[in-house]
C-alpha cells in the first residue's frame, strides 16, 4: 500500500530524514518509535505533504501511485490521513461543518454523491457513538477551547469520519493519561480492518499494549535503526533511546 | 507559499458582479449644488413648505462648512478632494405614468434587480420579506404594504411619508441626526431624494423582516437617501438593506442618513448588506460611501442593535451608533468590514451612554486583502449620569497577503466611576498551518479559505436574521473566490 524508498527531507537548510525505507501492507499496524528530534513528525508531514517540508531524494508510492508531487488536499483525498500531534484551533467553525466538508471534499474526488446535512449527521452520530463521545462535542468550534485530552479524541473521530485507508498517528498518547490511551486506542482498534492500514509514531510503548504492532521502527536520527516485531517495542522501553543512539552513531561512522 | 500567493492575488483582483447600467430615461437634476439645486430636488417631491425651509437651512449649514474648509479629515481614508459642484444631486428613472402597482414598474428596472438577485415578484412571495427599492433617488415599488398596513405599520419610500404623515417626519426628522452633525449629514439634509420612512406602532411586532435595496445608476449621480424608523413603546421591528452599485471609471458618493429611535421596551435591529461597486483593480471609480447612521434608545429598556456586513464601496466612512438615553437599554454593534483591491474603510461605532444600567457590545471583524486598508474606530463614552454602564468592545482583524493593512483606533471617554468596560483585541493571518490542517481533511485551499474567514465572522453573521446570513456568507465568499494554483 504504501512504499518508501531512500527518503531524504529538510526542513530549511536541515536535513532531517536521511535515507528511510518502509513498506506497509493492508491490514497492517506499524509503530515507529523514536527520541525526540529523531525525524518521526517530519516524516508523518512528508507523507502527508505539509508546505515547507522538501524532500530532495528518495520515491514514496501509496496505492500505486507516485505520493510526492501529490497535493495535501489530493493525498487526503486519495485515503491518507494524518492526526496531529498538535491540532489546531478553526474559530468559529464548527467541527461538524468542518467534517462534512472534508468529507465532501473526498467523496467528490472520487465521483460519489456528496453528503447532505441529513445523511452525514447520521453518518457522524454513529461514529460518535462508536467512540462513546460526548455528542456535543461536534457542535463545538473545531479545537476551539478543547482540553489536550480532548484534541486527542477529536483526532480519533475525525479519522473514524473520514475512514482513511491509510491512518498515519503522531503520537496520538502524549500527553494523556492511561484511561485516555486506552480510549485512544480503542478508537484506533476500531478503524483497523484488513483494507486498512496504520502508522503509529510514538514516543513511549504504553499505547502498543493495547493497538498491538506488527511491525514495530526504530527511528533515530533521520533513520530507521531496527525493526522488528511487537517484542522490540519492550526492548526499546528496557533500554531507553540512549543505547540505540550509540549504536546508531558507530553504524554512521563506520560507515 | 505559492498557493497562498495565488489565492491573495485572486482575491485581490476579483471582478464586481453587478457592474451593468441599466438604460431607463432618467430625470435628472443639473450638475452641481445650489439653492436651486434643493428647490429642484423639493420642488420633484411636491413637498411642503416646513420641508423646503429644513432643507435649505440644512444647504446654508453645508456651504458655511464648505466655504470653511471643514470636511472631515481624521478618518484613515485618503482620496483626491471631492467637487461638489461636479455631482449630479438628482436621478430619478422617469416613469411612464403613475405607478399604481409593481406591474407597472419599468421592466427594465425589475430586470436590473434580477441581475442583482432580488426580484421583486419573487421577493414579494418570499414570506417575511417586505421590500422598499431605491434605484438611484427614487423609491421603485414597496411590496407588503398593505399587510403592514393591517398592522398599523407605516412601510414607504421617504418622500411618501413626508406627503402623507408630515406630523411624524416632523417630529422625528433629524431628532437623532441634526443637520448640524457633521458635514456629509448636512449635505444629505440639504439634497436627500428618498430613502425609507417605517413606523411601527406601540406594542405591536412586525412580523417581516423589512428590506430596502438601493441601487446607484446614473453616471456622476450621488445616492442620498434618508432613512427613518421609529419603534413606539413595546414595539419591534427588523430592518435590512442591501446596496450595489455599476461600474463606473468616476467615484460616486453615496452620503446617506439614518436614523432610528426606540421608545420604552422597543426594540429596532438594522442590518446592512452593503456591496457597493469597489472601484477596479488599480483603485480606480468605486463608491463613497460616507454615511451617519444614528439610533436613540430614548425609553427604558430599549434596545438598538446595528448589524453591517461592508464589502463593497471604495471608501467607507460610517459608524453606526446608539445613544443610550433611557435606562436599561441597550445598544449593539456587529461588523464585517473586507477590504481588498485598494479599498479603504474606517468604520466602527460610538456608544453614547446617558441612562442608568446602559449597556453596550460592539463586536466588529475587519478582512484585509490585497491593497486594502481596514480601520475600527469606536468610541465609548460614559457620562457622569450613566451610573452602572458597561460596554463591551472586541475588534480582531485578519489579513490576507502582505500589502494590506488593518488599525484599531478605540476612543473611551468615562465621566462615572461606576462604569465597567472591557476591551479586546487581536490581530491574525489565516496560518499557513491552519490551512493545512484543513487540506489534510481534504478540504480545497479554497473552500479552507472561505471556512476559516467565515468561523471568524460568525458572531456577526449569526445576528444576522436566517436567509440574509446566508446571503451574507455567499457575498464574502464571492468576493474571495479565487482558484488556488
Amino acid at each position: 500500500m504504501l512504499e518508501i524508498r531512500n527518503l531524504h527531507a529538510s526542513v530549511g537548510e536541515v536535513e532531517i530524514l536521511k535515507g528511510i525505507d518502509l513498506q506497509v501492507k493492508p491490514g497492517e499496524v506499524h509503530a515507529i518509535m523514536g527520541p525526540n528530534g529523531s525525524g518521526k513528525s517530519t516524516l508523518a508531514y512528508v507523507l502527508a505533504g505539509k508546505p515547507g517540508y522538501v524532500v530532495t531524494a528518495g520515491e514514496v508510492t501509496f496505492l500505486g501511485k507516485d505520493l510526492l508531487p501529490m497535493k495535501p488536499e489530493d493525498r487526503a483525498r486519495a485515503g491518507l490521513f494524518l492526526s496531529f500531534q498538535h491540532p489546531l484551533e478553526i474559530p468559529g467553525v464548527r467541527l461538524d461543518q468542518f467534517l462534512r466538508a472534508g468529507i465532501n471534499g473526498i467523496r467528490k474526488s472520487r465521483g460519489l454523491e456528496e453528503l447532505d446535512v441529513l445523511k452525514f449527521d447520521r453518518h457522524l452520530v454513529k461514529k460518535v457513538q462508536l467512540l462513546e463521545m460526548d455528542q456535543g462535542l461536534v457542535r463545538r468550534s473545531v479545537n476551539e477551547g478543547f482540553s489536550g485530552g480532548e484534541r486527542k479524541r477529536n483526532e480519533v473521530l475525525q479519522m473514524a469520519v473520514l475512514e482513511p485507508t491509510l491512518a498515519i498517528l503522531d503520537e496520538p498518547d502524549s500527553g494523556l493519561d492511561i484511561d485516555a490511551v486506552q480510549e485512544a486506542a480503542k478508537g484506533i482498534n476500531q478503524q483497523r480492518g484488513p483494507e486498512n492500514a496504520t502508522i503509529l509514531i510514538t514516543h513511549y510503548q504504553r499505547i502498543l499494549n493495547y493497538v498491538v504492532p506488527d511491525v514495530v521502527h526504530v527511528l533515530i536520527n533521520g533513520r530507521i535503526v531496527r525493526s522488528g516485531g511487537k517484542e522490540l517495542a519492550l526492548e526499546v522501553e528496557a533500554q531507553g533511546y540512549e543505547e540505540l543512539q550509540e549504536a546508531e552513531a558507530t553504524l554512521r561512522s563506520s560507515g | 507559499m505559492t498557493g497562498t500567493n495565488q489565492y491573495v492575488k485572486d482575491v485581490a483582483t476579483r471582478g464586481y458582479q453587478y457592474g451593468f447600467v441599466t438604460d431607463v430615461e432618467t430625470d435628472v437634476a443639473p450638475r452641481g449644488l445650489h439653492e436651486e439645486t434643493v428647490r429642484f430636488i423639493s420642488a420633484k417631491k411636491k413637498e411642503t413648505d416646513w420641508m423646503l425651509e429644513w432643507r435649505l437651512k440644512a444647504y446654508r449649514y453645508f456651504v458655511s462648512l464648505l466655504k470653511k474648509d471643514q470636511l472631515p479629515r481624521w478618518a484613515n481614508v485618503k482620496y483626491p478632494p471631492i467637487d461638489f459642484q461636479d455631482i449630479i444631486y438628482y436621478a430619478a428613472p422617469r416613469p411612464r405614468k403613475q405607478l399604481s402597482s409593481l406591474q407597472e414598474v419599468d421592466p427594465e428596472i425589475l430586470r436590473t434587480y434580477e441581475k442583482l438577485g432580488i426580484p421583486l415578484e419573487e421577493q414579494k412571495r418570499l414570506a417575511g420579506v417586505a421590500v422598499d427599492a431605491v434605484f438611484d433617488s427614487v423609491s421603485v415599488a414597496t411590496t407588503y404594504k398593505e399587510e403592514l398596513a393591517k398592522r398599523g405599520i407605516i412601510f414607504c419610500s421617504m418622500s411618501e411619508a413626508i406627503q402623507q404623515h408630515p406630523d411624524l417626519v416632523q417630529r422625528y426628522l433629524g431628532s437623532v441626526v441634526p443637520y448640524t452633525d457633521n458635514f456629509y449629514a448636512a449635505l444629505n439634509s440639504a439634497v436627500f431624494s428618498d430613502g425609507s420612512f417605517c413606523y411601527v406602532p406601540q406594542g405591536v411586532r412586525c412580523p417581516y423582516e423589512l428590506t430596502t435595496y438601493f441601487r446607484i445608476n446614473t453616471e456622476g449621480s450621488g445616492q442620498f437617501e434618508r432613512t427613518l424608523i421609529v419603534a413606539e413603546a413595546g414595539s419591534y421591528v427588523s430592518y435590512l438593506e442591501g446596496c450595489s452599485a455599476p461600474m463606473f471609471d468616476t467615484n460616486q458618493l453615496h452620503a446617506a442618513v439614518v436614523e432610528l429611535v426606540a421608545m420604552e421596551n422597543a426594540e429596532i435591529k438594522y442590518s446592512t448588506i452593503q456591496n457597493w461597486y469597489p472601484g477596479d483593480e488599480q483603485g480606480k471609480g468605486g463608491i463613497y460611501n460616507f454615511v451617519t447612521k444614528r439610533g436613540k434608545c430614548l425609553g427604558k429598556n430599549s434596545k438598538i442593535s446595528w448589524t453591517q456586513v461592508e464589502t463593497g464601496a471604495a471608501i467607507t466612512w460610517k459608524y453606526p451608533s446608539v445613544i443610550l438615553q433611557g435606562d436599561n437599554s441597550v445598544g449593539e454593534f456587529y461588523s464585517v468590514a473586507l477590504t481588498k483591491g485598494y479599498q479603504q474603510a474606517d468604520t466602527g461605532s460610538k456608544m453614547t451612554h446617558m441612562g442608568r444600567n446602559t449597556r453596550s457590545r460592539i463586536i466588529a471583524k475587519t478582512i484585509s486583502a490585497g491593497h486594502g486598508s481596514g480601520t475600527y474606530r469606536g468610541l465609548v463614552r460614559v457620562m457622569p449620569t450613566a451610573s452602572n454602564a458597561r460596554n463591551f468592545t472586541q475588534c480582531d482583524s485578519l489579513l490576507l497577503g502582505d500589502q494590506c493593512g488593518a488599525h484599531t483606533t478605540p476612543y473611551v471617554e468615562v465621566r462615572n466611576n461606576t462604569a465597567h468596560l472591557e476591551h479586546e483585541a487581536f490581530t491574525s493571518r489565516v496560518s499557513e498551518e491552519q490551512l493545512f490542517y484543513c487540506n489534510q481533511r481534504g478540504l480545497s485551499p479554497e473552500a479552507a479559505q472561505a471556512l476559516i474567514i467565515n468561523g471568524f465572522c460568525k458572531e456577526v453573521f449569526k445576528q444576522l436574521p436566517f436567509e440574509f446570513a446566508v446571503e451574507a456568507t455567499r457575498l464574502l465568499e464571492a468576493n474571495l473566490e479565487g482558484v488556488v494554483g
